[in-house]
């Protein structure tokens, strides 16, 4: 009996604080909540900016980093109020489902290695041979092909191994449509999406940024690929690398944001761009933005309003952070092109959402 | 009058009972279809395109949005086959020594140690295969066999750590508490009067081990080894930490190589093309049918057996 009572008791209990949890939601008719879902690699920044954000205006943004892939397929299902995808989409998809793109947030791919006796920045590698690399057709570090950019420095007889994702990753999209765009051969043979059939018989895959990291870290001789953040906070050694105007440069906020700023997105259809090989002295050659992706057409204006007072906060207030965080915030060029997008493309009830 | 009253509500609450459980069983039976359904509906799109090339074909190119899956089939039978080589015998030996040789006192306790070992997650064991076997493979294991093998066939390839083998040998640590447990509980369960015959009869314990305990056992054996056979074919993350992902059919233990939950597990969060979602699924497809036809060989084979040995 008393086993009985107490079970009572506690369902009793536990309906009271089901109601109390369900009146608090009713009866808060004001939005307070924003909800996204998408990609994995912008989540740090995206978190701390909520944070930040919940703190200064009450407003609360749940984003749920469950993959660019199904970021994209929770905003067409309409369950988020906006989607993240590190890969943008083509003009001809957006306009299909109806949604508007912007990018959010910019981060870069940093090549990644392990040779006994280098540090980070003491190798050059050209786009060239880094192509050849993951081709498996240089297969020494003292290759002719790559002792060329080296003058002066003494390669070791190393095998090479090249180490990439396992998981199908923006990471690797971003890495691998900069290799389709700077050799035929690799468009032709591979191509470029978030997960390839890699033609180097001797390569490895990691899970995540992680998983490469040990396995560079591990195997003497090895090259991979990480974002820019995780390398820096983890120390791994990364290459110098030639780009388009012919310079080699490091991986480094200002080199992203070189390329951003030198990008041409006045011309780039519904912000289809990515920052790979882009022209200018100082532009590190494997950057990407994330994007971000919302209906044009919106049913409730009020929370449209909500969600880009967000991200328009996050522009004006929130590259601090993100520098912190060793993202790169977008250049104030591309904000003012993308809030006038805002205004012209983003409606509800026929009104522009945003003014 | 009391009495009548009691055997009514005993009438009713047995009613109750019957209609539960058999709610509960018919619950099973309509899971079961409606996974087969699902599986089959969403995986529809690439079994048209591939057809059985999907079986034979070692191709899987997300960017052309061609799949095969030879390659991941491949991977799932030949390192549950390398875990069942290791982990049967062993356990088999450990059973045996826990219940013939070992005092009741100790035994008990080892027999905890076994059955806390298999709850441990199976992440665990994968971080654990990253961190700490594969390095000790690459350093140690592989130098040793190429030394004595040279680098070629079944051993060649450079000395990374990951790849079938480490696979195949932590999905044996991973089996080796549950068919153990099991078979031990199993041997404890041989009546000793018929043990105490056997050693009346001037047997040793080994003949004892054998020709009773192992035989008396038999079929709690082989289910205990399809146990263990069904959790190392669907274990997923400690096997993707260590196998390698790499879609390729490589004749070396030590090459890296894929499994089907793998594939999964790796692939499914980004795959956002129609073709390539349904291929994925009919891996999954694949994977269920594995499990079916290993169920179904395993009772036809233990129904000849049991024949055979003259057991019921």
């Amino acid at each position: 009996m008393k086993t009985i009572r107490t079970f009572l008791t506690a369902c009793l209990i536990f309906l009271t604080e089901v109601n109390g949890l369900l009146s608090v939601a009713v009866a808060s008719d004001k939005i307070n909540v924003l909800n996204g879902a998408g990609a994995t690699f912008p989540y740090p920044v995206y978190a701390q900016w909520a944070h930040k954000y919940e703190k200064l205006t009450k407003m609360r943004l749940n984003y749920q980093a469950i993959g660019s892939g199904g970021g994209i397929a929770q905003i067409k299902a309409k369950t988020v109020d906006f989607g993240a995808s590190d890969a943008p989409l083509k003009q001809k998809e957006l306009n299909a489902a109806g949604l508007l793109q912007f990018p959010m947030i910019i981060g870069g791919v940093v090549p990644v290695f392990n040779l006994k006796g280098f540090k980070s920045g003491q190798i050059k590698l050209s786009a060239r041979n880094l192509v050849d690399m993951y081709l498996g057709k240089i297969k020494k570090w003292n290759d002719s092909a790559i002792a060329e950019n080296n003058p002066g420095i003494d390669l070791p007889d190393k095998a090479i191994t090249t180490v990439h994702r396992a998981d199908g990753s923006g990471t690797t999209w971003i890495f691998s449509n900069y290799l389709s765009k700077v050799s035929a051969e690799w468009k032709e043979k591979v191509g470029f999406g978030k997960a390839l059939r890699w033609p180097d018989a001797n390569s490895i895959a990691g899970k995540g940024n992680e998983g490469v990291a040990t396995f560079v870290k591990k195997v003497d001789g090895a090259i991979g690929y990480v974002e820019y953040a995780y390398a820096l906070q983890n120390r791994i050694p990364y290459v110098k690398l030639q780009n388009k105007a012919g310079q080699y440069v490091s991986p480094s906020i200002e080199s992203f944001q070189a390329a951003a700023v030198n990008a041409d997105w006045e011309n780039a259809s519904g912000f289809y761009l990515v920052l790979t090989d882009q022209p200018g002295n100082e532009t590190w050659p494997i950057s990407g933005a994330s994007f971000i992706l919302m209906y044009k057409k919106q049913n409730d204006a009020a929370k449209a309003k909500a969600v880009l007072e967000f991200f328009d906060w996050c522009y004006k207030h929130g590259a601090d952070l993100a520098k912190e965080l060793d993202y790169v915030p977008m250049p104030e060029t591309v904000v003012d092109l993308v809030e006038s997008t805002w205004k012209k493309e983003i409606t509800a009830n026929n009104k522009p959402v945003w003014k | 009058m009391r009495i009548f009253k009691e055997t009514s509500t005993q009438n009713s609450l047995d009613t109750l009972f019957k209609t539960l459980t058999m709610a509960s069983a018919v619950v099973i039976l309509i899971i079961m279809a409606a996974l087969v359904m699902e599986l089959l509906q969403s995986s529809s799109l690439s079994i048209k395109k591939f057809g059985i090339g999907f079986f034979c074909s070692n191709i899987w190119d997300p960017v052309r949005q061609v799949f095969g899956a030879a390659s991941s089939i491949y991977g799932t039978l030949v390192s549950t086959f390398i875990a069942m080589v290791i982990a049967v015998p062993l356990s088999l030996l450990i059973a045996m020594f826990l219940v013939e040789l070992m005092p009741q006192s100790i035994s008990k306790w080892i027999g905890m140690a076994i059955e806390l070992l298999a709850a441990v997650p199976s992440i665990i064991y994968g971080m654990w295969g990253l961190f700490v076997f594969a390095p000790f493979m690459a350093g140690t294991v592989q130098p040793f066999m190429r030394n004595i093998f040279g680098d070629i066939g079944l051993f060649s390839g450079p000395p990374i750590g990951i790849g079938m083998l480490t696979a195949g040998i932590i999905l044996a640590f991973m089996i080796l508490p549950f068919i153990t447990a099991v078979v031990r509980d199993v041997f404890q369960m041989v009546p000793s009067v018929v043990k105490e015959s056997a050693h009346g009869m001037g047997s040793t314990l080994w003949e004892v081990t054998r020709k009773v305990t192992v035989k008396y056992g038999f079929q709690g054996v082989i289910g205990a080894a399809f146990l263990g056979l069904g959790r190392a074919i669907g274990e997923t993350m400690a096997v993707t930490f260590v196998i390698g992902n790499s879609h390729r059919i490589s004749a070396s233990l030590f090459a890296p190589a894929n499994s089907i939950t793998a594939t999964l597990a790796n692939e499914f969060a980004e795959a956002s093309e129609p073709i390539y979602l349904s291929a994925l699924i009919e891996l999954g497809l694949v994977l269920f049918l594995m499990t079916i036809i290993i169920q179904v060989l395993s009772r036809t084979w233990l129904r000849r057996v049991k024949k055979s040995m003259g057991v019921q």
